[in-house]
C-alpha cells in the first residue's frame, strides 16, 4: 500500500493543491459547505415535510397548492393520540424494543467477545453462518417461525417479537462486534487475567466498559430493528391491543384512501424515540461500526 | 430437537467421532468450554429460528402444502356433538421438483421478470448508496466546521424507522398532492404521473432506497478512512501527489476491505429489501416492478397461503445469494494477489 511515487512531480502545484490538509482555498471551502448543505438538506427534507405537514389540516395535505405551514393545527395528532389505539401500540413497541435492545447487546456481545478472542472449534464456522443469514428472505421464513411460535404458544405474544427481532440483529451485531473487541488490545486481557479474573470478569469488568462505542452501535441497530419492523409483527400479533406502532400505522393507509394528514402525524410520533436514541448513539456510530469492517 | 440442530456448528470442526483418544473432546471442551457458553445463546436461537425453519422451508418446497391441504385429517362434529376424523383426501404430499418446473418455466409467478427487476434494483441502489456514501465519506473526513452537526444531519436517514421513510416517499411521490410534483409544475414542468410507467414507478423506490441506505455507507466508509495512517498522506503530500491522487493511491487501498464488507453486505440487503418496494409502489403498475422477494411474497400469500411456493422462491432467492458470494469472494481473492 505504499504510494506510487509520482513520475513528473506536478508541476501544477502552484494551483489548487499545494494546501495540506486542513488548509484550502477559500473557494473550496465555500464548494465543500455547498455540497455539504446541499446533501444535508436533502437528507433532511422528507422527514421535515412529513413534519410540516402533520400539522395542515387533511385538506391542506390533500391539495396540490405548496404551502409551508397553513392554517397550523394540532388536531392531527390529538386524533392520533387520543380517538385511536396509539399508545397501547407505542407502549408495546418500547417494551418489544428495549427488550430486543438489552438481550440483542448481551447476546451479541458475549458472542463478538468470544468470536475476537477465543480460537475455538467452530469459529470460522460461526463466522459464515452470520453472513449467511443475513441472505434468507425474512418473508419466506415467516410461515416456518409462525409455526414455531405457535407450538410454543407465544403467537399475540411480545415475546415471540422479541425473538424474532433478535434472529435478525444479533449476527450482524456479533459480527460487528467481533471487529470492535479486536481493536482492543489482548494485553489487557493477559493483565486481568494475570489479576487472577476468569474469562466472564474480563469480559464484564474489563472489556465491556472499552467497548462503549460499540456497545452503543448495537443499541442504536437492535433498537431500531424492532422498532420498524413490520412483517413479522402483522403475522405474529393478532388483537388490535398487542399491535406495534409499526403494524398499527398500516391502519392509516388504506388500499384507497389513505387518511395521510394522519398518516403524517403518526410518522413523526414513531420517528421520535427513534431519533432519541440516534442522538445517544451518533456521536459513537463512526468509530463503533467500521471496526468490524476493517478487519473484514 | 432444537439442542439437537444447536451443538453442530460448535462441535463438528475436529472431528470427535472415533474415539481413539478419549481425552480428546474432554480436553477440547476444558479448553474451549467458555467459548463455547458464550456463544450457546446465539447458536441456539439461530438454530430453532433460522436453521430449522430453513431446513423445513428447503423439505416443503418439494410438496404441494398450502393453508387448504395442510390438515392431514379432516375432523367434523356429528349431531351428536362428537368429533368423526377420516384423512383428508387432497392432503399434500410430495411432489418432486414440481415447484421449481413451475416458478422457472413461468408457468405461477414471473420469476424471471421479477429478477430482472431485482437486478436493475439492486445495482442501481448499491452503486448509488457507495459512490454517494464514498462522496459524502471523504468530505466529512476532511476538518471543516460544522462537520458534527453536517455528520448528525446526513445519518439522520438512518434513524427513521424504513416504513416511515418509505410513506413520507410514497406521499411526496403522489401524483394528485404530492411535493415533488407540485415543485415540477412550479417550475413550469408537467406533473408526472409516478405510478403509472414501471420506469419511473421503479424510479420512486430507488431513490427512496438510496436515501435511505446512503447513511451506512457514508458512516462505515467515514470509520474506515480514520483508520488509515495520516503519515500516508503526509507522504504524498511531500512527494507532491494531488488530491485525486492521493484518493485512488490512499484513501482506496486503505477502504479495501471495509468496502467489500459493506459491498456484499448492501448487495444482500438490497436483494431481499421487502418494505421500500412494497410500500412505496407496491410493486405497481400492475407488479410490473415486483422484486423477486415481494413478488414471492405476493404470490405466496394472497389469496389462498401456498406454503410450499413461498419455501420454493425462499430456496431460489437463497441459492441465487449463495452463488453470488461465492464468486464474489472468489473474485476478489484473486484480485487480492494482484493488488
Amino acid at each position: 500500500m505504499t504510494v506510487t511515487p509520482m513520475a513528473a512531480p506536478a508541476p501544477q502545484t502552484t494551483g489548487a493543491h499545494p494546501r495540506g490538509r486542513g488548509r484550502r482555498s477559500p473557494l473550496a471551502s465555500l464548494g465543500l459547505h455547498a455540497t455539504l448543505i446541499v446533501a444535508s438538506l436533502i437528507a433532511v427534507f422528507p422527514i421535515v415535510w412529513v413534519l410540516l405537514s402533520s400539522f395542515k389540516p387533511g385538506h391542506a395535505v390533500q391539495s396540490s397548492e405548496l404551502t409551508l405551514v397553513k392554517e397550523p393545527t394540532l388536531a392531527n395528532y390529538s386524533y392520533v393520540l387520543f380517538d385511536t389505539s396509539f399508545p397501547t401500540w407505542m407502549v408495546n413497541s418500547v417494551v418489544i424494543a428495549l427488550c430486543t435492545m438489552l438481550i440483542g447487546i448481551l447476546m451479541s456481545a458475549t458472542t463478538g467477545y468470544a468470536l475476537s478472542r477465543f480460537n475455538f472449534p467452530g469459529r470460522r464456522h460461526l463466522l459464515l453462518v452470520f453472513l449467511v443469514t443475513q441472505m434468507f428472505p425474512v418473508a419466506i421464513l415467516i410461515v416456518p417461525i409462525y409455526q414455531i411460535m405457535a407450538a410454543l404458544g407465544l403467537i399475540n405474544t411480545h415475546a415471540a417479537l422479541v425473538i424474532a427481532y433478535l434472529t435478525i440483529a444479533v449476527p450482524f451485531c456479533s459480527w460487528m462486534l467481533k471487529g470492535y473487541f479486536d481493536s482492543i488490545p489482548t494485553s489487557l486481557d493477559e493483565a486481568a487475567s494475570i489479576d487472577g479474573a476468569g474469562p466472564f470478569a474480563t469480559f464484564w469488568k474489563v472489556i465491556m466498559p472499552l467497548a462503549r462505542p460499540g456497545i452503543a452501535v448495537t443499541a442504536f441497530y437492535t433498537f431500531l430493528t424492532a422498532w420498524g419492523e413490520v412483517a413479522y409483527a402483522s403475522a405474529f400479533m393478532q388483537t388490535d391491543d398487542r399491535f406495534t406502532l409499526a403494524y398499527g400505522m398500516q391502519q392509516f393507509v388504506p388500499q384507497f384512501n389513505a387518511q395521510w394528514e394522519y398518516l403524517t402525524a403518526a410518522a413523526v410520533l414513531v420517528t421520535v424515540p427513534a431519533g432519541l436514541v440516534f442522538l445517544y448513539a451518533q456521536r459513537h456510530l463512526v468509530s463503533g461500526l467500521t471496526a468490524g469492517g476493517t478487519k473484514g | 430437537m432444537s439442542t439437537a440442530t444447536a451443538t453442530p456448528p460448535a462441535r463438528t470442526s475436529p472431528p470427535p467421532r472415533e474415539t481413539p483418544r478419549p481425552g480428546r473432546l474432554r480436553r477440547s471442551w476444558d479448553k474451549h468450554w467458555y467459548a463455547w457458553v458464550m456463544v450457546a445463546p446465539v447458536v441456539i436461537v439461530l438454530a430453532v429460528l433460522i436453521f430449522y425453519p430453513l431446513g423445513r422451508g428447503i423439505l416443503l418446497s418439494f410438496t404441494d402444502l398450502t393453508e387448504a391441504n395442510q390438515l392431514a385429517e379432516i375432523c367434523d362434529r356429528s349431531i351428536t356433538g362428537a368429533e368423526v376424523c377420516r384423512p383428508n383426501p387432497n392432503a399434500w404430499q410430495y411432489i418432486g421438483l414440481d415447484n421449481y418446473a413451475d416458478v422457472l418455466s413461468g408457468k405461477v409467478g414471473r420469476f424471471w421478470q421479477w429478477l430482472g427487476i431485482t437486478l436493475i434494483w439492486t445495482v442501481g441502489c448499491v452503486v448509488f448508496h457507495y459512490a454517494l456514501g464514498l462522496g459524502l465519506a471523504v468530505l466529512l473526513n476532511r476538518p471543516i466546521r460544522g462537520r458534527g452537526v453536517y455528520r448528525v444531519l446526513l445519518i439522520l436517514p438512518w434513524a427513521v424507522p424504513a416504513f416511515v421513510s418509505a410513506f413520507a416517499w410514497r406521499f411526496m411521490f403522489n401524483e394528485k398532492f404530492g411535493l415533488i410534483n407540485s415543485l415540477l409544475e412550479a417550475a413550469g414542468i408537467s406533473r408526472v404521473e409516478w405510478f403509472a410507467d414501471w420506469k419511473t414507478s421503479l424510479l420512486t423506490a430507488i431513490v427512496a432506497n438510496i436515501w435511505l441506505g446512503v447513511p451506512f455507507m457514508m458512516v462505515t466508509l467515514l470509520g474506515g478512512m480514520q483508520t488509515i495512517p495520516t503519515e500516508q498522506y503526509e507522504a504524498a503530500e511531500i512527494d507532491g501527489a494531488t488530491a485525486w491522487q492521493r484518493f485512488v493511491n490512499i484513501t482506496l487501498p486503505g477502504l479495501r476491505s471495509v468496502s467489500m464488507t459493506v459491498l456484499l453486505l448492501g448487495t444482500i440487503w438490497t436483494f431481499n429489501m421487502f418494505p421500500v418496494i412494497f410500500l412505496v409502489n407496491g410493486g405497481g403498475p400492475a407488479g410490473q416492478t415486483e422484486i423477486l422477494v415481494t413478488g414471492a411474497f405476493r404470490s405466496a400469500f394472497e389469496g389462498i397461503r401456498n406454503y410450499s411456493m413461498a419455501s420454493t422462491y425462499g430456496v431460489l432467492i437463497l441459492s441465487i445469494l449463495l452463488v453470488f458470494s461465492v464468486l464474489y469472494r472468489r473474485a476478489l481473492r484473486k484480485q487480492g494477489e494482484v493488488w
